[in-house]
């Protein structure tokens, strides 16, 4: 928005390369302050000068041939010198729109704008960074034209009537510093017996622990802290608000985000209570939205991990906002047949599912118990499986595939003529739900 | 399939390589398992199968774990038509659906070619018809 070029093309904040540069942007402020206090070492610092440029130059030509416009309902992104790339994305397809801060973007007041697409080859269209004041009104102005309004009727400078204060919200949840440090803990129990071992070690002899870490510990140390750290930083007062345009999520210590997820775009529902968890009556209450994003530096913290709402919260929390999301969900869960606990003697406790006339709901799990939900009208597929040791106890499993990332209800370890009636009334119940008209 | 075939050729091998005993009762051994295999093939053949309904497709597939998968039209994504080396041989290919989810899994194998074209077509066009968004 800062140069805008003919025919409404706008180009990013001109800061961005330094923001996406992130930690080699430090580094090279790092090699710069020898050079700078120390005036006579300049004759040995030419290569180093030589490398900087390069990187400078590059990041600002990056900045230069990116530029990027809202054309009727889709968004277009051109970028690229030598392989230049035109990229659109139909804003009608929308899932969810983030905005992220790292620390540096914050400190250069820029922002970072995410538009999750839906799509297995999971598509998002980034615009990084723009500045800061600029980002809330064209996030409005895109998830207003995501729901369909025309785009002269959005368009008005997004000043004018999209600078609403703030969008009447209502706060529904916010997560705690403390549960969150202990629910990260308790869940990957290891990480605090090795931390905690490790601690105490050092207050015993500093040498030995020292030594351990330099043979390779160190490594796994660091992998252990970066985790924690991670999901830490991720949840920090994390904050759920319901909003005219869909579920406010807001958080973050270090890197803030920002997202807004579109209602009815919810694929699945997901109640998790790790075994740890249980006693303190804790759960995680999860949704997941179309498209399979593995965005840079989300990967390993995320892996396994879908949209945490409430990352650590009471369970009464929980189910009040499962309640609000699915208000139809089905309250009555049968459990399987006895003999199923020949073939699954672990999980037969935690097996149960029910139906309601438009959501399933699931439960299973060993140690870590997990409830599914999932709304009939997204559902894309049925499968009813049936494995060897199953058919000797006639038993079926059916499948109620979403299109998810990883939470999908299956309604496991069912008696065989149950599981078939199952499928078929799902069939059913899937199609009716289909042809309803959306909610909202 | 491919067992089949290691199978065959391991039989013929052993019968043709020479008289000693050994290799006669290898031969046999291979006999009996491709026959055991031969049967497997017939039972994995008859436990394909596939029903056009009004508003899903249903796919059968596989004997040790039987799966029956139901895919409604609206729900498709895009279908793939391939055909192998060995499948191209005898004029066949296999159809796969796929939706929105990666997890559905339906393959339709070992179909006629036109018919396979057929199937496509048809299910291109319905899936039009009922498109239904994400």
């Amino acid at each position: 928005m800062s140069a805008g070029t003919p025919e409404g093309w706008q180009r990013l904040h001109p800061l961005s390369p330094v923001v996406r540069g992130g930690r080699a942007t430090i580094a090279i402020f790092i090699l710069l302050i020898p050079i700078a206090f120390g005036g006579d070492t300049l004759g040995h610092a030419t290569p180093q000068f030589a490398v900087i440029a390069v990187i400078v130059l590059a990041g600002f030509v990056s900045w230069l041939v990116t530029r990027w416009r809202i054309e009727d309902d889709d968004l277009r992104i051109e970028t690229g010198l030598l392989r230049r790339q035109s990229l659109r994305f139909p804003l009608a397809q929308v899932q969810a729109i983030d905005v992220v801060r790292p620390g540096l973007a914050r400190v250069f007041r820029v922002a970072e704008l995410r538009l999750r697409m839906a799509g297995s080859s999971g598509g998002t269209a980034r615009l990084a960074y723009v500045a800061e004041h600029e980002v809330e009104p064209l996030r409005d102005q895109l998830l207003a034209l995501a729901r369909g309004a025309r785009h002269d009727e959005a368009a008005p400078a997004p000043t004018a009537e999209l600078e609403r204060p703030v969008p009447e919200e209502h706060v529904l949840a916010t997560v705690g510093t403390g549960p969150l440090v202990a629910s990260i803990l308790l869940e990957n129990w290891w990480i605090a017996v090795v931390l905690a071992g490790l601690l105490a070690g050092f207050a015993v002899s500093p040498h030995r622990v020292a030594g351990a870490l330099g043979g390779g510990g160190f490594v796994w140390a660091v992998a252990m802290v970066t985790f924690v750290w991670r999901r830490f930083n991720q949840q920090y007062r994390l904050t759920v608000a319901e909003g005219p345009d869909g579920l406010h999520l807001r958080g973050g210590l270090v890197a803030l985000t920002a997202e807004v997820i579109r209602p009815g775009r919810v694929q699945a529902v997901r109640l998790v209570e790790p075994a740890l968890w249980r006693p303190l009556g804790w759960c995680r209450l999860e949704v997941d939205i179309a498209g399979r994003q593995r965005r840079k530096g989300e990967g390993e913290a995320q892996r396994g991990q879908l949209h945490a709402l409430i990352p650590v919260g009471k369970r009464s929390l929980g189910v009040e906002l499962v309640d609000r999301l699915l208000p139809d969900r089905p309250r009555e869960l049968s459990r399987p047949p006895r003999r199923v606990r020949w073939k699954s003697p672990f999980r037969y406790r935690a097996l149960s599912w029910g139906r309601s006339e438009t959501c399933v709901a699931t439960t299973s799990g060993r140690l870590r118990r997990v409830t599914s939900w999932v709304p009939l009208e997204k559902v894309q597929s049925l499968r009813r499986v049936q494995g060897p040791v199953q058919r000797r106890l006639s038993l079926a499993s059916v499948h109620v595939d979403t299109a998810g990332r990883s939470a999908h209800a299956t309604l496991r370890d069912r008696d065989a003529a149950e599981a078939a009636t199952a499928l078929e009334e799902l069939t059913d119940l899937a199609r009716t739900a289909r042809r309803r008209p959306a909610i909202a | 399939m491919p067992a089949l075939v290691a199978a065959v050729l391991l039989t013929v091998a052993s019968a043709t390589s020479g008289g000693n005993p050994v290799a006669y009762s290898f031969a046999a051994v291979s006999l009996v398992v491709g026959a055991i295999l031969l049967r497997f093939v017939g039972r994995r053949y008859r436990s394909w199968g596939y029903a056009e309904r009004e508003d899903d497709l249903l796919v059968r597939r596989g004997v040790m774990f039987a799966r029956l998968s139901v895919v409604p039209y609206g729900r498709m994504q895009f279908i793939d038509v391939t055909a192998g080396p060995l499948e191209r041989a005898f004029g066949l290919a296999t159809v796969r659906l796929h939706t929105a989810a990666a997890a559905t899994d339906a393959r339709i194998p070992g179909l006629e070619r036109e018919e396979a074209a057929r199937l496509r077509d048809t299910l291109a066009e319905l899936g039009e018809a009922q498109a239904a968004g994400l």
